[in-house]
Order: C-alpha cells, then structure tokens, then sequence
C-alpha cells in the first residue's frame, strides 16, 4: 500500500485521451478510452482476448494509428510519430527475438540505431546483460536458449535504450506456470530497479495483481474499472469486473432496507446484510458478490437471521493449502465456498453427500448494481 | 567378433525402411551418377577417329591404365575456354543479380498482399511457363529486332530517328536470359518472404531501426535461405545456358554451352566436350557446396 500512496502525488507520464481505433470502418477494437499513467507506475490492462487491450497496447508503441483521440507522453503529443521515432520500447509476445542475431547483438540492436559503438555501446550492452543475469550468454543464438533466459533477453532488448515507456505485450505468456511465479517477482524487481514506467497487457488476472500498481479491467474496448489490485478484486463495479477478476458467487436480489451503513438485500437463498449503504432506493434489483475465501462453513445451523444458507457438498477440489467446496443449495444454485487447510487432512473432513451450513459476515461481500 | 549367420544379415538388409530409400537410391545412381561416371570415363580417354578409347588395356597378365589428361591440359592452354568459362559466369552472375533486383520486390509484394489475392499473383508468375519455351524466346526477337515493336514503337513517338540495335547483343542476351528465369528467383524467395514473422519487422521499428533500416538488417538476413536458393536456381541452369545465347546473343557471345556444342557436333571431339563438361560442374559444385553449408548451419537455428 505504501507504494501506492506513494506514486499519487507523482507526475503523469503517460496520457490517453478519448482514444478510440475503429478496423474496416466497423468493428470498433478501442472505444473513447482515457487514461493516465503515473511515473514509475506498473499499469495493467487485463481483459479477455478481443477486448482491445492488445490494440491500445500497439497504439501507444505507434503500430496502430488511434481512429480519434490523442496520446501524450511527458506532456508532448506522440500520437502521429512512427514506432521508431518513440522513446517508448516493446517486450513482444512470445519476444520476437532476432534469431539471425546472438543475445549480445539481440540487446544492442536498438543501441546502434542511435548511433552508439565501440566501448560506450558495449558498457550499456554489458550493463543490460547482467542487469538479467545472462552476461555469460552474449555469443549465444536465440534458440539455443530456455524459455526462461530468452525472456531475460527480450527484456534486457527493450530496457537497453532507456525508453520513457515501456511496453510487455503478454511477458509471461510463453512460460509454464512455476517459472511464470518466479519470473513476475523477477521481472518487477528489475522495472522497479530501473525505474520505468510501465503498460503491461494481460489476461491472466493474478499476473496482474502481482505485478502492477493500477489495474484498469477492459471490455468491448472499453474500461470497465480501473483501480489498485486491492480496490479491483474487493470492491468490483460491476458483475463483469467481479467475475473476471478471481472466483465469485452471485446472488440476484432485490434491495429491502437502505440505510446509509447497511442494507438488506433479499435473494432466493438467503438475506443478505451488507455492512454499507448504496446508492439505489429499496426494491432496486441488485446483485450480491461474495468471494468464495471469505465464507465460513460450519455443521450447526448459525444462530442468526441473514448470512447464511444450507447446502449439500457435491464437489470437493483439494488444492493443497486450500480447498474448495461446491455446495448445491435448495434454489440450486452451486455455492463457491474456499476453506484453508489449517489442519493436516483429517478423516472427519467433509465428505461428497455432506449437509453444511455456509456463513459469512457483513463486510464480506460487495452489492452491484451493474 | 560374434560371428553371424547369413540369413539374419540379409532379413536386416531387405527391410522396408531400406526398400523405401534403397529404390530412389538406385535411381539417383543408374541416372545421375552412373552417367556422370561415363563422361568422367570419356573425358580422360583419346579420340579414334570414330570410337572413344578404352581406359584400361589387358595384355600378357598385365593391367594397364592410361588416362589421357591432355584434354585438360588444352583446356588451361587455348585461352579460348578460359575466357568463354568467364564470360559464361559473368552472364550467369548478371542473370542473377538482375533476376534478384527485379524479383525480390516482386516477391515482397506478393507475400504481402491480402491473402486471397496471393496465390492468384503467384499464377501469373507462373503463366508463361504454361507457352513453349522457345515461343517466348522467339517473341523477344520480334520485339527487339531493328524493325521490332520496340523500335518502330518510339520511332512512331518520334523519341527516336533511326532504330537502336538491339537484337543479338549482350542487353539482348541478358533481358532473355533474366526473363526466362525470373519465375525461378521470385518462387523461393517468396516461399521465405510469405514466412517472415511481421513482428519481428516490428521490434526493429520500435528499437529505432528506420523501414530501410529495417529491411537491411532484419528482412533481407532472416530472407538469407530464399535468396541464396533463388540465386542458385538461377545461377546453375543459367551458367549451362544453350538456347537463349543461340537465339538472342551476339555472334562473338561466348557462352559455354555453345563451345560445348561445337566440340561435340563439329569437331566431334567427345573427350573434349567431356572435359569442358566436367570442369564446368565443378565450377557449379564450388557455389552448391557452399550454400549446403550454410542451409545446414540455419536449420539448426531454425529448429528452436
């Protein structure tokens, strides 16, 4: 949290302004999007595939020419310059590493076309190499390297000029999932060693959380909910948001008290008491998202009138440090429900068949409107 | 060593994976390298009045081998062969070199059309294959001669007064040779183009490479493989070339193919013509050897 607090009262560096990218005159890829990116902030635009991250991603590289809009970068209007007039620099997806070049060659590439040689171009190559820990691997072509290391090296490429900006296109995409938890930390450390400000695209969510400061959620082409990775996953806007970001379980219901600190909503499974007020007028249909971690489960009924409902366990997904529960309430719905395993597996556990009573309180779950 | 029966060495030897490989095996040898072997044969032997001499003579228990390096010798010796083998590379590189100008662009563009568009593009390259050789050989006279289309085309614009000559010269020789051949240039090196990852086009612009730039360093070295595959399919049959020289070039043009003619049809010196035969494929294998090389030093790079 401090680090968020941190980059609020920092210059912006990067500005989107009502940006839209519109393909064959129809499919509108980027709908009046705006933004601003803070200096030194890891922005994440996650989505699903289609829903114009990509195309925003390649707009600010200058590979796609906004249809209106403006982007500024330091204050100076970039949208017009060609990619290789633009201090910003891309990670590509799945890196687009030149194979006809070695790592060495790979990372000094864009040095040279500033004109930089000799031993001042192979200070900066040398910094970069060992700045990704492959100073060993210069002379070495492309393929001839892992996953992992050419990663580095797709890195160590678009860091090497300095870039105000930097793009990653997907950076972790190519790796299986124990490198990609190792790499996320890695690949922070070094941004935030240099410095960079930076716009990553993905659509894994968690990747997201963990490695950028602001998170804006995209749709359609349009931004759904931008915020911090805390602000996105416990106060989502909306059923999408809620849904895309992490596991959730919906109740439809409709709004019966308002008060300023609490509402009551009544849905088919249960009453729910929220512990904040809204704004929406009672009788409103809202619905009610709850996270699947922040449900209790207990074999005697709770002795109170809301939160709670009954349900049979019909599946049971041992994950190791946690498991999750799928109960079948009476209305049918499947309840999420996920335990942590504070205990060694016992044989008491419960068990496919079982009858439980899931219970949450006030403040875990959020009301939306959208 | 265990010793071992002869039948399971023979099941080993008649499996299908050998059957498989053995037949084009055979074939490659009855038609390629047997022949070879003959006009090997034939090259170091002498010439007797009708008949070729044989290379190996029995006689009192004894086996004699006589090879007649003379042709050879007089290859080095008559400057004549010499400088036709020059001149024959000279057009052939030419050839090339034009054939590359004119047909990497042409290449470029189709590999970057829209899609459905390509493979029609790509029949037009392939069309004049589907009119006879010779025809379109002929054509060229039509349109090149002193009262060819050409000339009397800007004659009637009044760009000129009298016809330029044109026909039988060397820019004759040179503008059929790189017609007949431009088809073979522009198929592999689109086969590359087509092939080229756009985005690694793309990491160069945004690491500051200019579009010319870009195309130096990152399309023309990742397109290496069409190019040198191009250049040889042009080079080789170009080098060997009969029918072009003999329709469109000059009368002092030397090409080797024609000396290769002569010594056979004219002088009726098969020896001879075996040996100018044989020197010009080693004067092939020299740039083949080389690309082989290379084609295997990228697959490696080409596997990751």
């Amino acid at each position: 949290m401090a680090s968020v607090t941190a980059t609020t009262d920092r210059e912006v560096l990067l500005r989107i302004d009502g940006v839209s990218k519109v393909f064959d005159g129809v499919v509108k890829a980027v709908d009046n999007v705006s933004l601003s990116v803070k200096k030194g902030e890891i922005f994440a635009l996650v989505g699903s595939s289609g829903c114009g991250k990509s195309t925003l991603l390649r707009m600010l590289a200058g590979f796609e020419t906004p249809t209106s809009g403006r982007i500024y970068l330091s204050g100076q209007d970039i949208t017009d310059l060609t990619p290789y007039e633009r201090p910003v620099n891309m990670m590509f997806q799945s890196y687009a590493l030149f194979p006809h070049l070695n790592v060495w060659d790979n990372v000094a590439f864009g040095l040279r076309r500033d004109g930089l040689k000799g031993a001042e171009l192979a200070k900066r190559v040398d910094a970069m190499l060992s700045l990704v820990q492959l100073s060993k691997y210069g002379k070495r072509k492309p393929h001839q390297l892992s996953g992992g290391q050419q990663q580095r090296v797709a890195l160590a490429r678009s860091l090497a000029k300095r870039p105000t900006l930097l793009l990653l296109d997907e950076p972790l995409g190519a790796l299986d999932k124990k490198l990609r938890e190792t790499t996320q930390l890695e690949l922070v450390n070094i941004i935030e060693q240099v410095g960079v400000t930076c716009v990553l695209v993905t659509h894994d969510q968690e990747e997201a959380m963990t490695m950028a400061s602001h998170i804006a959620v995209m749709d359609e082409g349009c931004f759904l909910q931008v915020g911090t990775p805390d602000e996105i996953y416990e106060t989502p806007n909306s059923r999408f948001v809620a849904s895309f970001v992490g596991n959730v379980n919906i109740f439809e219901g409709k709004v019966d008290e308002d008060e300023p600190d609490h509402i009551t909503v009544i849905c088919p499974e249960c009453t729910h008491y929220v512990g904040h007020g809204i704004t929406g007028t009672s009788g409103m249909r809202v619905a009610v998202a709850l996270r699947p971690e922040k449900i209790q489960l207990s074999p005697v009924q709770p002795n109170k009138n809301h939160n709670w409902c009954a349900g049979e366990v019909v599946e049971i997904a041992y994950l190791g440090p946690h498991t999750t529960y799928h109960l079948k309430l009476e209305t049918g719905m499947v309840l999420k429900v996920q335990q942590p395993n504070l205990t060694r597996k016992m044989a008491d556990d419960l068990t496919w068949g079982d009858h439980v009573f899931a219970h949450w309180t006030r403040d875990a779950m959020v009301v939306l409107t959208e | 060593m265990r010793k071992q029966s002869i039948m399971p060495r023979l099941r080993r030897m008649f499996t299908v994976h050998n059957l498989v490989i053995g037949i084009p095996m055979i074939w490659l040898f009855a038609l390629t390298a047997a022949p070879l072997l003959l006009v090997l044969n034939i090259s170091l032997a002498h010439m007797d009045i009708t008949s070729v001499s044989s290379l190996w003579h029995w006689a009192d228990n004894e086996l004699t081998l006589k090879f007649n390096f003379g042709n050879y010798l007089y290859l080095g010796e008559d400057s004549l062969y010499f400088d036709t083998y020059v001149s024959s590379l000279k057009f052939a590189a030419l050839t090339t070199l034009y054939c590359l100008i004119v047909g990497y662009p042409f290449a470029y563009f189709i590999s970057r059309a829209p899609a459905h568009l390509r493979t029609m593009l790509l029949m037009l390259v392939m069309l004049p294959f589907w009119t006879s050789f010779l025809l379109r050989i002929y054509a060229w006279k039509a349109l090149l001669a002193d009262n060819g289309v050409v000339n009397n085309g800007l004659m009637g614009l009044g760009v000129i007064a009298s016809p330029i000559h044109m026909m039988h010269t060397s820019f004759s020789l040179t503008i059929g040779m790189v017609y007949a051949y431009l088809p073979f240039m522009v198929l592999p090196l689109y086969a590359t183009l087509v092939k080229l990852d756009g985005r690694m086009l793309e990491a160069a612009a945004d690491l500051g490479a200019s579009p010319f730039k870009t195309f130096w360093l990152v399309t023309v070295p990742l397109t290496k493989r069409g190019i040198i595959a191009g250049s040889l399919l042009v080079f080789i049959p170009a080098f060997g070339e009969y029918v072009i020289p003999e329709l469109l070039g000059g009368p002092r043009t030397l090409m080797i193919a024609r000396v290769l003619w002569d010594e056979f049809f004219s002088n009726n010196d098969w020896p001879m013509a075996s040996a100018v035969t044989i020197v010009m494929i080693l004067l092939i294998l020299v740039p083949m050897a080389l690309f082989n090389r290379y084609n295997d030093e990228t697959r490696l790079g080409e596997k990751s």
